[in-house]
């Protein structure tokens, strides 16, 4: 058995009636790690994550959870906690209480469970005695990690937990998905807001109508995709947009930028010339405010994989299938640089 | 690729598999938590610990008597006719209101919040959910209805006194005895509520978030409320979940009438044991995965509603094979013998409470002699057009006593007979009775006709 592996998914299909929510799906996921799943709207991205929380059981293939295969519907592993479709929470109850009930459920002693602990966590402290009917929809879903956070996950599955969150609660949820994450839980999160995923995935899954499109680091989306549109903001706007217009392989994209007033220059290239181009600006001097691109790689790997032709997108899940969320493969020169300009960005 | 595909027995039954399992008695723990954390269910514990006291209580401070339910003329005579009158009203829409809360909702409830995802992760089996949610329902009704129970007691008591309770055939009960049977006379009560609980259970499984769910029970007891009325066979009127609402009243004759009661309370068992195993059979069917499916649908609607008109119908073949009567039950016979007997009884109580010399019922001799609308109908069946001439005879007199009735038969076999002269007899007139003054108990008293054929002796 792979220790590090948390979950093993081979050719996972799943019908209902005659839709086929998931259509021979490969995932892997490794401990330690926040793993995206993006999709349109009936991608089965629900689907797969009901899968893993033991609520369904697939028609074919193999799943495996912690090294165990499961064959059940209710019959994941210990450790997996999450919730799909929103969490399950009781109007009527607190938070305190609804917590304590779950405590309760699971043999935990409600008075010494960790519900103050998890209720702090989320940021919910303030109102852990406030009945859940008046909590606004950022509110619920922390309240639903918290009561995830109780069973102590090794496999944490969120469905779109970052519906509602003001950027407080964005704040917690991501500070408690990382430190989960650190401590070397794995978290599987679907999500469309695409910056969540890139502050915090290393690794994505993208589906659409039931397959996987792309699976691996976010890093590797740039590559796989074609050029994008970055925003550069320079110490001298005018000059390095007679540069932008010289560099190979950039095109200076006009009338994008106007929102930011004239410092701000959009041009269009591939990470590599990208990178060369902010190379040449710094060695003539300009100071380089910001880089970053207009439509974050995500989402136009998104929205290309999701808009592609049948065919085209059957070769490039096929190439991705092969090994799916691997970190063994070096990342190449354009992902490098891909990297670096995100985390010039963040 | 290839494909593996895991079978079912591939995950051994092991120990961490069970582990994560919650026992049933910690789910049904966190279902009683939820449902009491309903201001509703709150408010109904209020209502049923106190509203039948305050009511008893209420009565007792007012002049006029609720005198067209049963035992409601004997309010101010006793503590014990409270809790009967309050078993009345509540036989016929207070208990299947409170199902209707409960049980019909207990299921639903998740479908409307949309928590049988979180609820399936944290429990782990649907088996154990099931019969969770349904021990909940049960408890919060158990202790609904005790509310009801104790509050009618006690405010009876305390109001009115601890004294003895005229039956149903107007003998008098002791007051242990009364005390006694007034409380098996809810405990039968609480079947008939069980098997309404079931079908609401049933109601709430197959029909999900729709509030059809939760009027499921409500409306069943308005349709057995209205069947009641209809001139319907016995075997019949039998075979319904909910006659035993009506029948207790057997308990309260002497010698108590248990043929009726027995067959009702096993009816209503029946209905408890299908009607639960169709919900659970129905239950575990369904899909929890696709979370727009509720588990509503034709396919399940028709696998609901089958067998319990199987059941329906199986009930009464039964009923009607084993009893020789289809027909109403209410023959001139036992109308004349329930009539004389009543009479007999309150004769003896009128006598001492006018303080002439005792007699006994054998003394008396009553007979009744009863027609329909004098001669032109058969006297059989209900109707409010039965009139009985009664005989009775008095020690060292030699010409018998005579006096008349208008009697209003309903249809469940209640007689409630209105005196007509001699105004001597079962005229209006204020006696003397330990609780006060109190009207002639011979003027308007309460008979049972019971409809099936024999009785044990009780």
């Amino acid at each position: 058995m792979d220790t590090q592996r948390a979950v093993r998914a081979r050719g996972i299909t799943k019908c209902f009636g005659d839709v086929v929510a998931l259509d021979g799906v490969d995932l892997d996921l490794t401990s330690g790690q926040i793993h995206g799943l993006v999709g349109p709207n009936g991608a089965g991205k629900t689907t797969l994550l009901g899968l893993l929380l033991g609520l369904a059981v697939a028609d074919d293939g193999s799943l495996e959870v912690f090294g165990r295969p499961v064959g059940r519907a209710l019959a994941a592993p210990a450790g997996v906690a999450g919730f799909v479709d929103g969490p399950g929470l009781y109007p009527s109850l607190t938070a305190r209480q609804n917590l304590q009930a779950l405590a309760s459920l699971r043999g935990q002693d409600r008075r010494t469970a960790r519900v103050d602990e998890v209720l702090e966590e989320v940021g919910l402290r303030e109102v852990a005695d406030d009945r859940a009917r008046g909590f606004s929809l950022g509110m619920r879903q922390r309240l639903g990690l918290a009561a995830a956070l109780l069973a102590r996950p090794r496999l944490l599955v969120l469905d779109e937990p970052s519906n509602g969150l003001d950027p407080a609660g964005k704040k917690h949820v991501h500070g408690v998905l990382t430190r989960l994450a650190g401590e070397g839980a794995t978290v599987v999160l679907s999500s469309h807001r695409m910056d969540d995923l890139e502050a915090l995935c290393s690794e994505v899954t993208i589906l659409a109508t039931g397959r996987v499109r792309f699976s691996g680091p976010i890093g590797k989306l740039a590559a796989e995709t074609r050029e994008l549109d970055y925003r550069l903001i320079t110490s001298d706007p005018e000059a390095a947009r007679r540069l932008a217009a010289d560099a190979a392989g950039v095109r200076v994209v006009d009338g994008e930028a106007a929102w930011r007033g004239a410092e701000a220059l959009v041009v269009r290239a591939q990470a590599p010339a990208l990178e060369r181009l902010v190379a040449r600006l710094v060695g003539e001097n300009l100071a380089i405010r910001e880089v970053a691109p207009v439509v974050s790689p995500l989402e136009t790997a998104f929205l290309t994989l999701t808009e592609e032709p049948e065919e085209h997108m059957d070769h490039a899940a096929q190439a991705d299938h092969t090994e799916p969320a691997s970190h063994t493969e070096p990342a190449s020169h354009a992902e490098q640089a891909e990297q670096k300009a995100q985390e010039a960005d963040r | 690729m290839t494909v593996t595909v895991v079978e079912q027995d591939v995950i051994p039954p092991g120990a961490e598999e069970e582990a994560l399992r919650v026992p049933v008695t910690r789910a049904y723990r966190f279902e009683l938590v939820k449902l009491v954390s309903q201001w509703r269910v709150r408010l109904l514990l209020l209502v049923c610990w106190t509203a039948p006291g305050l009511f008893v209580a209420a009565v007792d401070q007012q002049g006029t008597l609720p005198s067209d339910t049963l035992f409601g003329r004997w309010m101010h005579t006793t503590g014990w006719a409270g809790p009967l009158v309050v078993l009345g009203f509540a036989g016929s829409w207070a208990l299947p209101l409170l199902v209707s809360v409960v049980a019909g909702d207990v299921f639903a409830a998740e479908d409307r919040l949309g928590t049988w995802r979180h609820l399936l992760v944290a429990v782990r089996s649907p088996r154990r959910i099931f019969w969770a949610k349904t021990l909940a329902a049960l408890t919060a009704l158990v202790l609904l209805v005790a509310g009801l129970v104790a509050s009618g007691v006690a405010g009876g008591v305390a109001a009115v006194g601890n004294r003895p309770l005229v039956g149903i055939d107007g003998h008098l009960l002791t007051p242990s005895d009364a005390a006694g049977k007034v409380l098996l006379a809810w405990a039968c009560a609480l079947v008939p509520t069980l098997a309404l609980a079931a079908i609401g259970l049933l109601g709430s499984v197959v029909l999900g978030r729709s509030p059809m769910g939760l009027l499921v029970p409500a409306l069943l007891a308005v349709a057995m409320q209205l069947a009641q009325m209809l001139p319907l066979p016995v075997a019949l009127r039998l075979a319904l979940p909910g006659y035993a609402f009506v029948c207790w009243n057997g308990l309260f004759a002497a010698p108590t009438q248990l043929g009726e009661l027995l067959v009702a309370l096993a009816v209503s068992l029946a209905w408890i044991v299908v009607a639960t195993a169709v919900a659970y059979r129905l239950f575990l069917r369904r899909d929890f995965t696709n979370a727009t499916d509720d588990g509503t649908g034709r396919r399940a609607g028709v696998l609901a509603i089958l067998p319990l008109a199987a059941l329906l119908a199986l009930t009464f073949g039964v009923i009607a094979a084993a009893t020789p009567s289809t027909g109403s039950g209410i023959t001139q016979a036992k109308v004349q013998q329930s009539v004389a007997t009543a009479f007999a009884h309150l004769y003896r109580m009128q006598t001492a409470q006018l303080n002439r010399p005792a007699v006994t019922e054998a003394q008396l001799r009553a007979t009744a002699t009863c027609d329909r609308s004098d001669g032109q109908v058969d006297p059989v069946g209900a109707g409010n057009d039965w009139r009985c001439v009664i005989t009775w005879h008095l020690p060292g007199t030699t010409a018998p006593g005579n006096a008349v009735y208008q009697l209003n038969i309903a249809s469940n076999g209640r007689i409630e007979a209105d005196g007509d002269g001699p105004k001597e007899v079962n005229g209006y007139f204020l006696v003397h009775t330990p609780a006060g003054d109190a009207p002639n108990p011979l003027w308007q008293f309460d008979g049972n006709v019971e409809l099936l054929p024999t009785s044990p002796k009780g």
